[in-house]
């Protein structure tokens, strides 16, 4: 079975939920739901199965690192589903249609479009299949971003996610076009092998190019100074599709900054330039993402700045990319984020719908109201600050020691800085649920069953990963890039 | 044998979880301590002090990449503060309040503060001896948050946000030096790392910077003056249990870690820094105890006295010498019981009266007969009377000190700090007797007629305490002789 099987599965999975929506108009939408998660559910047990093999093809591989990525894209599409279920209702209010269900078909079929475009990024290694994935991945975002369109604040961010998104991609296309002026190729494999035997005077020529592809990728990692569209569009767009753009669009954005600035290390001249760029980045963004977060009130804008933030810590490990781990650091580092920012947005979801808004303050005394949810979002809190026998310290301490064998001291001390912030403002949520009082109801918020069975899932696995580290390791073997 | 180490933080661990699933609260909490309790002292009487190295070790590999491992075990130190730990662990769930409200995560977070404390003193390797530590992070927060009292939640932000930032600076610390040795001899297991250090791996120019991470993380942690202001509002304002536990057992934390990690894998390094550390414990002898003397509210007293008294710890692990070292550890032991004894007082004295300021109270002797002595006793202890073990430290921690001198030289660095540090012992004399005289001695006034003395019921715990610091400080050698076996492999 050839790997590419894996994306066209994915792909004629959402056509077929897209053609069931038009065809099936009495079936509960819901259903939908449960097919799409059954069939991913399937897609990630096959990929579980599956070893680094090569792919029989020039601009898509099928390494470890590929496989990693396309396990947290499906993954994450699971979990995005199972939210969508509890959103259902938010929908409904914001999308008058006919039919009390009208709209929620396609709400269910565009992630696992989406997630069939992130599953392609992740085995790119040439700038024209990255490029078309990257839309296939964009253009069903502009749609799901700014999908209640009766609520003004999802049209905002709808307009604003277009508008900065179409920009970034300009720099992608403009970037590409000077790599490929000067080396007269696309593949990633092929750029590698030729920038060395490049005249001295087009190397800056590669850098410009190779620039313009790192401010692109910028743009959806959410890295400062490319941050400005996150927290507005993470605000407005529906909860489970911020939870997307947060882990999907993160995830594929760092597998394809990975393989591009590694294709670019054969040249020490453009490669050095680029690490520094990178370095550049993670400063700026883990200032700005700690900092900003401090003062948030909303929960929503709150986990945007903390996704800012991780960008952050995710792109000190791209600036290790010298060090033996440094690929085994950022695989790390995001399937721990994947876990315990998901379960956020999922607790999320759920407590909101009950609360009328996603401010902090609708968490005051969640510890009494509901303390399952509150345990959850608990342990979502502490892996997210770092704390010890969670998956967010292990994610930490690789980026740490990535950064200590490559030396990157400055960056060590501007995390050390911004970890402390970071356990003022996630710490914040933890405030609110267990020394606030309740406001309001004090009724204990009703959970659906698999929405308990999703939050359970990644709270042992947030426990399973800080404690037996060679679970998250095994993901991604050490010495790979 | 092994299992009994293993029960000294498994059994608060697996109780607080039953507990936070509907057990009854305080039955579960006080026989899970009872337990570690017992396996502590089995532990302890049991270790083979004829020979040096850890005892009742198992281990359990998790990444052989790394040389990572779950590996537990005890040597004569170890073995010491996992008694100090769980000691003061049953004294403090003996001790905690009836709680109106959230009676199952109050018990909870006590347990899992003790089970942190035990784990990081019971671990023999870096990753996990510094997970433990950070498990106790988080219900500290929640208590002081929810259960504190005064300004409690600047306190709980205070503390939480000042170790967190030392815990991540420790943390840097311990990757470099994982980093240290050539790859081919990276490894995580604390017992191998001192074997490494006798070849010389941690001897380059690396070690200084990584000595000093340390130190600064390490200290952070113990309240190490400039760093120690976290300290004196966290254990005025946090719930009695706390304060006992992180005052008495979790604080020292970093001081293990020096004696476990830092000091015996980078000796020149900790010579070479040994003159900075001199300069800051002065300031904790000399600055934070005349601080003490100023302070008008006896949690606060505490508060800051404990923060002065890590000054003789740091005194004896700067001398770098067989005496010194036995003395800080000693000290560790003394200091935990005593401070531990002092705080359930003062939770008990407000329970009564309310209030904990001096111009307040007065006379209270005559109503609280009980409470008054076993306080006295506790007094005396901690400005370091003989018969107490907090003398028979102190004295090792001077002698420490002098013995870097040259004799008929002039004085030199130690002994300087080594003199401040004998005002010192006046200066606690001063603040903890003027406390004792503003509680107890004096006109009472009419308001304190119906204080109920402490009941035997409740002031056992705090005797427990008051007595195995009685019988550590008679016979010194029980502790001693466990501890200076592990010390003699690293100092002379």
């Amino acid at each position: 079975m050839p790997p590419v099987f894996f994306e066209l599965s994915v792909l004629a999975l959402g056509i077929l939920i897209l053609l069931l929506e038009t065809f099936a108009e009495k079936q509960d939408r819901k259903f939908f739901a449960y097919i799409g998660i059954a069939g991913l559910a399937i897609v990630f047990l096959f990929l579980e199965g599956t070893t680094p093999a090569a792919s029989g093809m020039v601009s898509y591989v099928s390494d470890a690192a590929a496989i990693v990525f396309k396990k947290i894209a499906v993954l994450t599409t699971i979990l995005v589903l199972i939210m969508s279920i509890d959103y259902a209702g938010t929908i409904k209010r914001y999308l008058p249609g006919q039919s009390p269900q009208s709209g929620l078909g396609e709400f269910f079929a565009l992630p696992i479009l989406t997630c069939a475009g992130m599953m392609w990024m992740a085995s790119a290694v040439d700038f024209i299949l990255i490029f078309v994935s990257l839309e296939l991945v964009t253009i069903s975002f502009y749609v799901l971003v700014g999908y209640l369109r009766r609520n003004p604040l999802s049209l905002e961010a709808g307009v604003k996610y277009l508008i900065l998104s179409a920009l970034s991609t300009g720099f992608t296309v403009y970037g590409i076009t000077w790599i490929y002026g000067v080396t007269r190729q696309t593949n990633l494999g092929q750029i590698e092998h030729v920038l060395p035997l490049i005249p001295v005077g087009n190397q800056s020529g590669v850098l410009f190019g190779a620039l313009l592809v790192v401010i692109g990728l910028g743009f959806k990692i959410a890295a400062a100074p490319f941050q400005f569209w996150v927290p507005d569009v993470y605000q407005g767009a529906p909860t489970p599709i911020t939870a997307f753009l947060s882990v999907g669009s993160k995830s594929v954005g760092f597998i394809v900054l990975l393989r591009v600035v590694q294709a670019f290390q054969s040249l020490p001249a453009v490669g050095d330039k680029l690490i520094t760029a990178i370095i550049l980045l993670a400063a700026a963004t883990l200032l700005y993402g700690n900092l900003a977060a401090l003062p948030q009130t909303n929960l929503k804008r709150l986990l945007a700045y903390s996704s800012i933030g991780h960008a952050g810590y995710l792109l000190i490990a791209v600036a290790g990319i010298g060090a033996r781990d440094s690929g085994q650091a950022v695989v790390v580092y995001l399937a721990a984020y994947l876990l315990m920012t998901l379960l956020s947005f999922l607790i999320m979801i759920n407590v909101s719908a009950h609360a009328d808004g996603d401010d902090i303050s609708h968490f005051n005394g969640l510890g009494k109201r509901s303390p399952f949810l509150a345990f959850g979002l608990l342990v979502a809190m502490m892996s997210l600050a770092g704390v010890p026998l969670t998956a967010g310290f292990l994610g930490k301490f690789l980026v740490f020691k990535v950064a200590f064998e490559t030396g990157q001291f400055f960056l060590i001390a501007l995390g050390i800085l911004t970890v402390g912030c970071g356990f003022y403002f996630y710490l914040k949520v933890v405030r609110a649920m267990y020394w606030q009082p309740a406001q309001g109801g004090v009724a204990a918020i009703p959970v659906s069953h698999l929405s308990v069975v999703a939050i359970w899932a990644m709270v042992i696995l947030i426990f399973l990963l800080g404690i037996f580290p060679q679970f998250a390791l095994g993901l991604m073997p050490g010495g790979v890039n | 044998m092994s299992f009994l180490v293993h029960l000294t933080y498994l059994a608060p661990v697996i109780a607080a979880i039953a507990i936070l699933f509907g057990w009854p609260a305080r039955k579960t909490a006080v026989i899970a301590a009872a337990i570690a309790l017992a396996s502590a002292l089995i532990v302890f009487l049991g270790y083979d002090r004829g020979q040096a190295g850890y005892q009742f070790a198992s281990s359990f590999a998790l990444v052989p990449e790394w040389d990572l491992k779950f590996y537990t075990g005890v040597d004569g130190l170890s073995a010491t503060l996992l008694l100090l730990t769980s000691l003061v662990g049953l004294a403090a769930v003996w001790l905690a309040p009836k709680v109106e409200d959230g009676e199952n995560r109050y018990y909870a977070c006590i347990l899992f503060i003790a089970a942190g404390a035990a784990g990081a003193f019971a671990s023999l390797d870096l990753f996990f001896f510094y997970a433990f530590h950070e498990l106790a992070l988080i219900p500290t927060f929640l208590m002081i948050g929810i259960w504190g009292t005064g300004n409690r939640q600047s306190a709980a932000w205070k503390i939480t946000i000042y170790l967190s930032i030392g815990s991540i600076i420790l943390l840097v610390g311990l990757i470099g030096l994982y980093l240290l040795p050539p790859a081919a001899q990276r490894t995580f297991d604390i017992v191998k790392l001192q074997q490494l250090a006798s070849s010389g791996v941690f001897a380059g120019a690396g070690s200084k910077s990584v000595y000093i991470l340390m130190l600064i993380g390490f200290g952070i942690l113990v309240s190490l003056f400039p760093f120690h202001t976290w300290a004196p509002q966290a254990y005025a304002s946090a719930p009695v249990p706390v304060a006992m536990l992180h005052a008495g057992v979790l604080k020292k934390f970093g001081l293990y870690g020096l004696l476990r990690v830092a000091l015996p894998m980078m000796p020149e390094a900790a010579r070479y820094w040994a003159w900075l550390l001199l300069i800051l414990l002065a300031g904790n002898i000399l600055y934070v105890g005349l601080a003490t003397i100023s302070q008008k509210q006896l949690d606060l007293t505490l508060g800051y006295s404990s923060v002065m008294h890590m000054g003789y710890i740091f005194l004896g692990i700067a001398s770098y010498n067989v005496i010194g070292l036995n003395g800080a550890a000693l000290l560790m032991l003394a200091h935990g019981l005593s401070i531990a004894a002092l705080f359930a007082m003062c939770g008990e004295l407000r329970k009564q009266t309310g209030t904990l300021n001096y111009l307040d109270l007065g006379g209270l002797g005559s109503s609280m007969p009980t409470l008054c002595f076993i306080f006295g006793m506790a007094t005396f202890a901690s400005i370091g009377l003989p018969g107490f073990a907090n003398f028979a430290s102190e004295l090792l921690v001077f002698f420490g000190a002098f013995k870097n001198g040259t004799a008929g030289a002039a004085f030199n660095e130690f002994e300087i700090v080594g003199t401040i540090a004998l005002w010192g012992v006046v200066i606690s004399a001063v603040y903890m007797l003027r406390a004792y005289r503003a509680i107890f001695m004096g006109e009472r006034q009419a308001r304190w007629q119906s204080v109920e003395d402490m009941p035997m019921n409740v002031g056992w715990a705090v005797v427990l305490l008051v007595a195995a610091l009685l019988v550590v400080g008679l016979v010194p050698r029980t502790v001693l002789d466990a501890v200076e076996p592990g010390i003699r492999l690293f100092a002379k």
